[in-house]
């Protein structure tokens, strides 16, 4: 690892289960390249992941920034779905409001926002209802 | 134990041989809800499930598991297996339950 700060950002796509993954994947490839520890790459990669599946699933897809310094990893999720209503009922390991269709392919059981508050450091949800949500995750290093 | 050991040792179908056949294997895992997998799961672990779908693929690959034993008869979808064969990760299979297949994984490893 060298002192640069390294910006990679990524497309979500919308309703595509198919490439859900791949940003996450890339990340932890990237990361592992760099050098980083294999336990923050895994943090990071799980975090992520649940988060691209969110996305997905919820909202339309969106973008994903992470930018890498030799502190941290900072994880910025973006989209413009419909927001969340009740953040702290979302916080709710087993709380889901995700359609049977994703049930069946093994989702949906309430342990994705818990889990990326789980493998991260520090976790930020801003939702505005209608308008979309951001978070914000960050692994220190 | 290893991957490739496990393959020869253990009757199952071999749907995938990934690059990481000489990989250890740390324990079995069992488990079919994909966060709890990804959260729990133990790197290394040689996982028994019964979902056969892409997302379990990306799962594995995340949270650095061996291999995938799909358990009860489960099989791989199209994309699954385009993934597996793309991200070189070992799928096996077999007719017995997860409990089953986990135990003998076990029993192997530690005969």
């Amino acid at each position: 690892m060298n002192n640069d700060i390294i910006v990679m950002t990524y497309e979500v796509p919308a309703d595509d289960f198919t490439r859900a993954g791949e940003a996450s994947s890339s990340v932890k490839g990237k990361l592992k390249k760099m050098g980083v520890n294999p336990d923050i790459v895994r943090k990071v990669a799980i975090a992520m992941y649940e988060g691209e599946i969110n996305m997905v699933i919820h909202a339309f897809g969106g973008t994903i920034d992470v930018i890498v310094s030799p502190e941290e990893i900072m994880m910025i999720l973006k989209d413009q779905g419909p927001g969340i209503e009740d953040i702290e009922l979302a916080m709710q390991a087993g709380y889901s409001t995700a359609p049977d269709n994703i049930r069946s392919l093994g989702f949906g059981a309430g342990m994705g926002l818990p889990n990326m508050k789980r493998y991260t450091d520090d976790m930020k949800i801003e939702s505005i209802l209608g308008v979309g949500t951001t978070v914000t995750m960050r692994v220190s290093m | 134990m290893k991957v490739s050991e496990l393959i020869k040792k253990c009757s199952f179908n071999v749907l995938n041989e990934g690059e990481g056949s000489d990989r250890e294997i740390l324990a079995p895992y069992c488990c079919d809800l994909l966060s709890i997998a990804m959260g729990r799961m133990p790197a290394d672990s040689a996982w028994v499930t019964v979902m056969g779908n892409i997302n379990t693929l990306a799962v594995a690959t995340l949270a650095d598991a061996s291999c995938i034993i799909l358990a009860e008869g489960s099989k791989l979808d199209e994309p699954a297996l385009q993934k597996a064969k793309e991200q070189g990760i070992t799928v096996l299979a077999t007719e017995l339950p997860i409990f089953d297949a986990a135990l003998m994984i076990y029993q192997e490893q530690h005969a």
